[in-house]
């Protein structure tokens, strides 16, 4: 039996900066997962993706992560994309520096 | 040391003009990702978790003190004021902008410094023992070698596309301190019976996910075969070495499976076939170089400043009695300056800390400096009435840490703090352990103890050779770090064994405590090394201490 469908988000780096973004429902790119387009089934999923990997000249990467999706909007499940939304823990560079700047 | 000449200018001015091409066609959508990738990663350009990653070589290790300057501007103009030196002697700037590459590739060429090779499937930086040219057990300073190679290596048309990387290690004294038996080749530079120098070539050593240690393939190579030798050795791996899966494709599982009497039959047919197209032209170059590193004018003067200061500040004692080495020349120390300060992540130094050592190196140190596998920066030739002096320096500075080779001169890879391969965080642990043992102040009274920790299977932090390994893995969507005990990385290099089954990321630092508290209690006395002790004892004592005493804590706690 297949393995159920679970929601995903289409994440990327930007092809300039390198940074860590996230795809949203208006074909923008966002530096907050919370803003991203969930994913809530494999045919719109692989559409998302293909039509995000086709941004060539923007981004660099782009594939499927799982997410949790709460109060906030969507989360990430696993650990490496927690790193990825945040930043290092040694140094506070990166997302969590970026966000704390603009608020 | 080695300066370049018309032709290493010149060549490397046009590999950086045709970079900053490829990015310009790369951002106006000439090139796409697939096209540009290998052609950054040739540059040493890679993408990691949060952004560009930059991977500059340091030949062998050796820089003077403009060059160290230039590093510490790359970090503060196009960085955010630090790098990072890896255990392959390089640096790391992890937050480059693509645009601004080229320009960092230009100001590096400015002071001889590059990023060629730094990654894909190629010859990669060579590296050799850190106290080349100074220390006293040598027996021939291995950088000429190690330059000789590197150029050689260099955009060498046959070996751009081998089936994986290739790692050279040199080493000039039978102390292993280049870690030799875990590279594709190393190079140790000997003398036969007779007493005439030559080398003794290592092959299929490696670490990763199935670590070997180095064979023995021509137990004494003499001088003038040495790159007809290597050329025949690469040629050979090029051809048969294995390109259908990536992670059977290093020489080490050629040798392998080939079989070592084989493999070196190949090699000594390719070798008979290359030779005589060397004329000898390697060997007159090879003199060349060796005038480059002609050793440095050493003074001869009093060493009663340094004795004084011994006497009078303790901490200065406590410093120069694990952060010196001894030096060929008399009344002269190797210092090590470790950037490994408790807390601190292993290996970073910020642009006004690269200053100051390069200040140093100037005044005080013949205008060298050397980074180290284990992520040290070393002054090699210091006179010890300076001391004091460079002591108080590095105080000033926040690098007078005295560390080195204790439990808190951790090896770490960036692990998934930054690295996309990552399995796990590295970083913090090392950070844990190190600031466990301060509190403790047991270091120095467990001594000598080389901890090395990889956040993946890859193993970049070395951890199979270190006395205590640790792995970071992910174990069903959480870090799990197991652990490996009686590596070594020297001329008896060991794999570690693994003890059991590995430990959560808050249970991990409390497991290596228990490792240590177990060698105090079992060690026959402070002479006993842990890893002497590990390989009376074995693993049984470690192991119940590990994991009995864990059991029983959870006992405890239902």
């Amino acid at each position: 039996m297949p393995r159920p469908f679970t929601p995903k988000v289409v994440t990327a780096n930007d092809l300039l900066m390198g940074d860590v973004i996230y795809q949203t429902a208006d074909n923008v790119w966002s530096r907050s997962i919370a803003e991203a387009e969930v994913l809530r089934d494999e045919d719109t999923a692989n559409a998302r993706l293909a039509f995000g990997s086709a941004q060539a000249g923007e981004v660099v990467g782009a594939y499927l992560a799982d997410v949790k999706v709460g109060e906030n909007g969507p989360q990430p499940v696993h650990f490496r994309e927690d790193f990825r939304m945040t930043g290092p823990s040694n140094y506070f560079h990166g997302k969590q520096a970026d966000l704390q700047a603009s608020s | 040391m080695y300066s370049y000449n018309e032709f290493d200018k010149a060549f490397l001015a046009e590999r950086n003009a045709q970079f900053r091409a490829q990015v310009e066609r790369r951002i106006d959508g000439s090139l796409t990702e697939d096209e540009f990738k290998p052609l950054r990663l040739m540059n040493g350009l890679y993408l990691q978790l949060h952004a560009y990653m930059l991977r500059v070589a340091i030949p062998y290790g050796t820089l003077n003190s403009a060059q160290m300057r230039q590093l510490a501007l790359l970090a503060e103009k196009w960085d955010k004021g630090y790098g990072h030196f890896t255990t392959r002697q390089n640096i790391q700037y992890n937050w480059p902008a693509l645009r601004d590459v080229p320009d960092m590739l230009d100001a590096l060429a400015e002071v001889g410094l590059h990023a060629i090779q730094t990654s894909g499937n190629t010859i990669r930086n060579v590296t050799a023992d850190h106290f080349a040219g100074a220390v006293a057990d040598e027996i021939a300073d291995p950088r000429p070698v190690a330059e000789l190679i590197r150029q050689w290596s260099t955009d060498h048309p046959e070996f751009q596309f081998l089936p994986r990387k290739f790692k050279f290690a040199v080493t000039g004294s039978p102390n292993d301190r280049a870690v030799t038996k875990a590279h594709d080749i190393g190079v140790r530079m000997i003398r036969n019976d007779k007493g005439e120098p030559g080398y003794e070539v290592l092959v299929g050593g490696g670490l990763g996910r199935t670590p070997m240690i180095g064979k023995v393939i021509r137990d004494f190579l003499p001088p003038e075969d040495l790159l007809p030798y290597m050329e025949a050795i690469v040629s050979v791996y090029n051809l048969i070495g294995r390109r259908d899966n990536k992670y059977k494709a290093r020489i080490k599982i050629t040798v392998h499976e080939t079989g070592l009497d084989t493999f070196r039959e190949k090699v000594e047919a390719r070798f008979a076939e290359l030779k005589p197209a060397f004329s000898g032209v390697d060997q007159d170059l090879l003199r060349e170089i060796e005038g480059h590193f002609a050793p440095p004018a050493f003074r001869n003067a009093p060493t009663d400043a340094y004795e004084a200061e011994r006497e009078a500040n303790p901490a200065f004692r406590a410093w120069a009695d694990v952060n010196l080495a001894a030096h060929r020349a008399e009344g002269y120390a190797i210092v090590t300056v470790s950037l490994k300060k408790h807390g601190a992540t292993p290996g970073d130094a910020t642009s006004d800390q690269m200053r100051v050592l390069a200040d140093l190196a100037e005044r005080y140190g013949h205008d060298e400096l050397r980074i180290s596998h284990e992520q040290n920066v070393i002054l090699p030739h210091v006179h010890k009435s300076d001391l004091p002096a460079i002591y108080a320096a590095l105080r000033e500075a926040d690098l007078a840490t005295a560390n080195v080779g204790l439990i808190s001169d951790i090896i770490a890879c960036p692990g998934m703090d930054y690295c996309a391969l990552a399995t796990a965080r590295s970083i913090p642990v090392a950070q844990e352990i190190a600031e466990r043992f301060e509190e403790l102040k047991l270091e120095h009274d467990v001594g000598p103890l080389k901890l090395k920790i990889s956040g993946c299977i890859n193993a970049c932090g070395h951890h199979h050779v270190g006395h205590i390994g640790i792995l970071g893995l992910d174990r069903a969507g959480v870090e799990n770090y197991q652990i490996t005990l009686g590596g070594d990385g020297t001329e008896e290099a060991t794999i570690g064994q693994r003890t059991g089954p590995g430990f959560a990321y808050d249970e991990i630092t409390d497991a290596i405590e228990r490792i240590v508290r177990a060698y105090l209690e079992l060690r026959e006395d402070p002479e006993e090394t842990f890893l002497m002790a590990y390989r009376r004892l074995g693993m049984d004592p470690f192991k119940a201490a590990l994991y009995d005493e864990a059991g029983k804590a959870k006992a405890h706690a239902a």
